[in-house]
C-alpha cells in the first residue's frame, strides 16, 4: 500500500531535472549566458582593438560640428553650426520621406498592375504582364541611374526653364513650386478643417449604421464634400484669405525661392515605385487569384456588376493573403531605399555611413547605428502590417 | 534573422585579427603589396583597359614593391573610393593607401592613421562652364556645386561659401565619376576637386574646352601616402622610399643613369645607392634599395612628369611640386 502509494507520487511528481518546463527554462537560460558572453567579448574585443590602433572610438562625435552640406534637409540644418547628430536626423528623415511616398505610390501602381493582370481585356493583361516581367528582371540600381538620367538629360537646363502655370517651374536641377506662406489667421482654417473631418467620418459611420437597419441610402459623397471642403473654405474666406505664396524666381544661377523638389527625389522615387509595383502586383494577382471562383460567381448569381464584386466581394477576401507578402515588399523598398546613394538623394546611408563614417572615421559605431535604424524601422512596419493584418484575417464567427 | 547578422558581423569585425604590427614580414610572405589606390583618376590612379595600372600614387606603391622585392609589379592595386579608403587600410584590406588624399590632423590621429609624407602639393580648385562667364570663384554666391562625399573637398566647399557670406547649393556625390557625369549633364554650375583633379577631369569631359578652371585655390591640400597606427617598422619604409625618390632628383640619379652613379665619389650618392654605409638594412631592406627604386620606377621629377607634367596629357606644371632649391617646396630629409 504505501509503496503504491510513493510510486504514484513519483509519476505525477517528477525530480525537477526531468520537469520539462524546467529543462528549457535552463537551456534557454545557458544559451542566453553563452550569446550575452559573446556580445560582451566582441564589443570588448572591438573596443580594445580600436584602441590599440588608435582610432577613436565611443559616440563623441555626435556633437561634433559636422561642416558639411546637405541637399536636401526637411529641418533646419547648416553646415557650420549643426552637429553629426544633426545631419543623421536630416538623413534618417529623408529616408523616412522618400520610403514613406514610395510605398504609397508603389501600393496604388501595385495594385492597378496586379489587377490590369488578370483583366480579360488582353492587350491590357499583356501590357502587364511585360510590364511585370522587365520590371521584376532589370537590377534596381540600373533603373535607378536610368531614371536620374532621363530626369537629368531630358529636362531643359536651369536657364531654358519650363515655366509651368500656376508660377512653378521645371528644370534639370528639380521641380520648384511656389511656396506657401501660412498668415495669421490660417491656424482656425486648419481647426476647420479638422472639424469637418470628424463630422464627415461621424456622418458616414451614421449613414452606414442607418443603411444596414433601414436599406435606405444617405447622400454621403455630397455632405462629406460639404463637411471636408466647404467648410475649411469658408472660414478661409472668412477670416479673409490668410495665405500668400512665395514664388520661385529665376537668380544668376539658379531658380531662387519657392518650395524645390530635387531631381534625384524624383528620380529615386520613380526608380522605387516602379520596381516594387511590379513585385505587389504579382503579390496582388497571387492574392485575387486565391480568392475561390464560386465567390465571384456566386456575388454575379445575385446581380452584383463586375466592378462592385470585385470591391465588395474579391479585394476583402484577397486581402488576407495579400497582406503578409505585401509588408515584405514595404520593407524591401525602404532598404533599398539606400540606394540613393547613387544618384546623390541624401538618405541616411549617404549622409550617415557616408560622410559622416568618412569624416569622423567612426565605422563601427556609425554602422551600428544605421543597422539598429534600419531594424527598428523594418520592426516598425512589421508591426503596423500585422495589425492591420489582424483585422482583415479571417474572423471566424 | 536580422539580429543574427548584427551579431554574426560584429563578431566578425571584433574578433578580426587586429592589425598586424608586422606588416613587412607580412608583404614579404605574401609576396606582393597590396596598395589602395584611386581606380578612376588620370595621373594619380587609374588601369588602362589592359589592366596595366598608371599614375603618381600608383608609381609610389610601385618604388615600394621595388624597395621590398626588386620586382615593381609585384603590388595588387584595390581601387577604393574616397569615402571607403579609410575603412580599407584600418581593416588590413590594404598595406598602404597611396590615393590623392589630403594629409589632415584628424586623419592623422583619431583615424588612427600616419601620413608618411607628402607625394603631391595640391589645393581646391573651380571648374565651371565657359559660357556663365564667370571669371573668380566669388562670383558663385548661389550656385549649385557638384561634390564627393567623404573628402575635404566638401567641407572646404562649406566653408569656402560661408566666409565670403554665399549661398551654396551642394550636391554630393558617391564617387567622382557620378559627380562629374552629373555636373556635365548641367545637374551644377560647378564642380569642385583638388587642382590635379579638375585637370584630369576635364579632360574627361564632353567638351573639355567648353569648361574653365577658376584662378582660385580654396585650401592646402597635401597629398600624401598613409600607413596604419602602431607598425613604426613599415611606417619609415613607406616615408623612406618617397624620401629616396625625391633625394634621387635632387642629386641627379635617374633610371637611365643609376648604373653610371654607382660608380660616383659624391658621399651623398654612395650614401644613397649604398655603396657606402648600410642604411637600406637599417629599414629593414637591403643595401641597394634605392637602386631597385630609381631603376624600375624612376626618381620623383620622372615620375612627375610621365604622369602629370610634361609627359602626359595633363601638363600640369611643377609648381609647388618643384625642388626646394629649384623653387618648389618638395623638400626630403637626407640619406644618413
Ligand atoms: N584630397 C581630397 C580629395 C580626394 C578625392 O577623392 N578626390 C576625387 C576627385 S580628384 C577623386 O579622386 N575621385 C576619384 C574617385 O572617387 O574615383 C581628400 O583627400 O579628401
Amino acid at each position: 500500500m504505501s509503496m503504491h502509494l510513493t510510486r504514484a507520487g513519483a509519476r505525477g511528481r517528477p525530480a525537477f531535472y526531468n520537469d520539462p518546463r524546467i529543462r528549457s527554462l535552463a537551456y534557454q537560460f545557458v544559451l542566453c549566458a553563452v550569446i550575452a558572453f559573446l556580445v560582451y567579448g566582441a564589443v570588448a574585443n572591438a573596443v580594445d582593438n580600436l584602441r590599440r590602433a588608435h582610432i577613436a572610438s565611443g559616440f563623441g562625435f555626435w556633437d561634433a560640428s559636422a561642416g558639411f552640406d546637405i541637399s536636401q534637409t526637411l529641418i533646419p540644418y547648416s553646415a557650420q553650426t549643426s552637429t553629426y547628430g544633426r545631419a543623421f536626423w536630416v538623413g534618417l528623415l529623408n529616408t523616412l520621406l522618400v520610403a514613406g511616398l514610395g510605398i504609397v505610390l508603389a501600393t496604388a501602381l501595385g495594385f492597378l498592375v496586379g489587377i490590369a493582370r488578370l483583366s480579360k481585356n488582353w492587350l491590357l493583361a499583356k501590357c502587364a504582364a511585360g510590364y511585370v516581367e522587365i520590371i521584376r528582371n532589370i537590377p534596381l540600381l540600373l533603373q535607378l541611374l536610368f531614371w536620374y538620367n532621363a530626369v537629368l538629360k531630358s529636362l531643359p537646363d536651369v536657364r531654358d526653364s519650363i515655366a509651368l502655370p500656376g508660377g512653378a517651374f521645371l528644370n534639370n536641377r528639380g521641380l520648384f513650386l511656389p511656396a506657401p506662406n501660412f498668415l495669421h489667421g490660417f491656424e482656425t482654417v486648419i481647426v476647420a478643417a479638422g472639424v469637418g473631418l470628424a463630422a464627415a467620418f461621424g456622418f458616414g459611420r451614421w449613414a452606414r449604421r442607418r443603411q444596414e437597419r433601414t436599406g435606405e441610402r444617405a447622400p454621403v459623397l455630397w455632405v462629406t464634400l460639404i463637411f471636408v471642403v466647404g467648410l475649411p473654405a469658408a472660414v478661409f474666406a472668412l477670416r479673409g484669405f490668410p495665405l500668400s505664396f512665395d514664388y520661385p524666381q529665376a537668380g544668376r544661377f539658379n531658380i531662387i525661392g519657392g518650395f524645390e523638389v530635387l531631381p534625384e527625389l524624383v528620380a529615386l522615387l520613380f526608380g522605387l515605385t516602379i520596381y516594387t509595383a511590379a513585385f505587389i502586383a504579382e503579390v496582388v494577382r497571387a492574392g485575387i487569384l486565391a480568392v475561390a471562383r464560386g465567390q465571384t460567381e456566386a456575388a454575379y448569381s445575385l446581380g452584383l456588376k463586375p466592378g462592385l464584386t470585385l470591391r465588395l466581394i474579391v479585394v476583402p477576401q484577397a486581402m488576407r493573403v495579400i497582406v503578409p507578402p505585401l509588408t515584405s515588399q514595404y520593407l524591401n523598398l525602404t532598404k533599398n531605399s539606400s540606394l540613393a546613394v547613387a544618384i546623390g538623394y541624401p538618405d541616411l546611408v549617404q549622409v550617415f555611413t557616408g560622410t559622416v563614417l568618412n569624416q569622423t572615421g567612426q565605422a563601427v559605431e556609425v554602422v551600428a547605428i544605421t543597422m539598429l535604424v534600419y531594424l527598428t524601422i523594418s520592426l516598425v512596419t512589421s508591426l503596423v502590417m500585422n495589425i492591420y493584418n489582424r483585422r482583415v484575417a479571417l474572423v471566424e464567427r | 534573422m536580422k539580429r543574427t547578422a548584427v551579431l554574426i558581423i560584429l563578431g566578425a569585425f571584433a574578433f578580426a585579427q587586429s592589425a598586424s604590427a608586422q606588416t613587412l614580414k607580412t608583404v614579404k610572405d605574401r609576396g606582393l603589396l597590396i596598395c589602395g589606390a584611386n581606380g578612376t583618376l588620370a595621373g594619380f590612379g587609374l588601369p588602362d583597359a589592359q589592366g596595366k595600372w598608371t599614375g603618381l600614387d600608383v608609381d609610389v606603391c610601385r618604388a615600394i614593391a621595388a624597395a621590398i622585392f626588386n620586382d615593381a609589379d609585384k603590388v595588387k592595386f584595390v581601387p577604393l573610393s574616397a569615402k571607403d579608403r579609410f575603412t580599407a587600410l584600418q581593416s588590413g584590406e590594404v598595406d598602404v593607401l597611396v590615393r590623392n588624399t589630403t594629409w589632415t590632423s584628424s586623419r592623422d590621429t583619431s583615424l588612427g592613421l600616419n601620413f608618411t609624407g607628402v607625394d603631391y602639393y595640391d589645393g581646391q580648385g573651380f571648374m565651371v562652364r565657359k559660357s556663365l562667364k564667370v571669371n573668380s570663384a566669388l562670383e558663385l554666391n548661389g550656385a549649385s556645386v557638384c561634390v564627393q562625399q567623404g573628402t575635404t573637398t566638401e567641407l572646404n566647399l562649406a566653408d569656402y561659401f560661408r566666409a565670403h557670406n554665399m549661398q551654396l547649393k551642394s550636391v554630393t556625390f558617391a564617387t567622382a565619376n557620378e559627380a562629374v557625369k552629373a555636373y556635365d549633364a548641367g545637374r551644377c554650375d560647378s564642380y569642385t576637386t583638388d587642382a590635379s583633379g579638375l585637370a584630369a577631369e576635364r579632360l574627361r569631359l564632353a567638351n573639355p574646352n567648353d569648361h574653365v578652371i577658376l584662378p582660385e585655390i580654396i585650401s592646402k591640400e597635401p597629398l600624401g601616402p598613409a600607413v596604419r597606427h602602431g607598425d613604426d617598422q613599415w611606417f619609415d619604409i613607406v616615408k623612406w622610399v618617397l624620401f629616396a625618390m625625391i633625394n634621387a632628383e635632387e642629386l641627379g640619379v635617374n633610371s637611365k643613369n643609376v648604373d653610371e652613379m654607382l660608380k660616383s665619389s659624391n658621399p651623398d650618392v654612395k650614401r644613397l645607392l649604398g655603396t657606402e654605409g648600410n642604411y637600406g638594412e637599417q629599414l629593414g631592406l637591403t643595401k641597394d634599395w634605392v637602386v631597385r627604386i630609381v631603376r624600375l620606377v624612376g626618381n620623383y621629377g620622372e615620375v612627375f612628369e610621365r604622369n602629370v607634367g610634361s609627359g602626359s596629357p595633363l601638363k600640369i606644371d611643377r609648381g609647388l611640386n618643384k625642388l626646394w632649391n629649384k623653387g618648389g617646396i618638395q623638400y626630403a630629409p637626407p640619406v644618413r
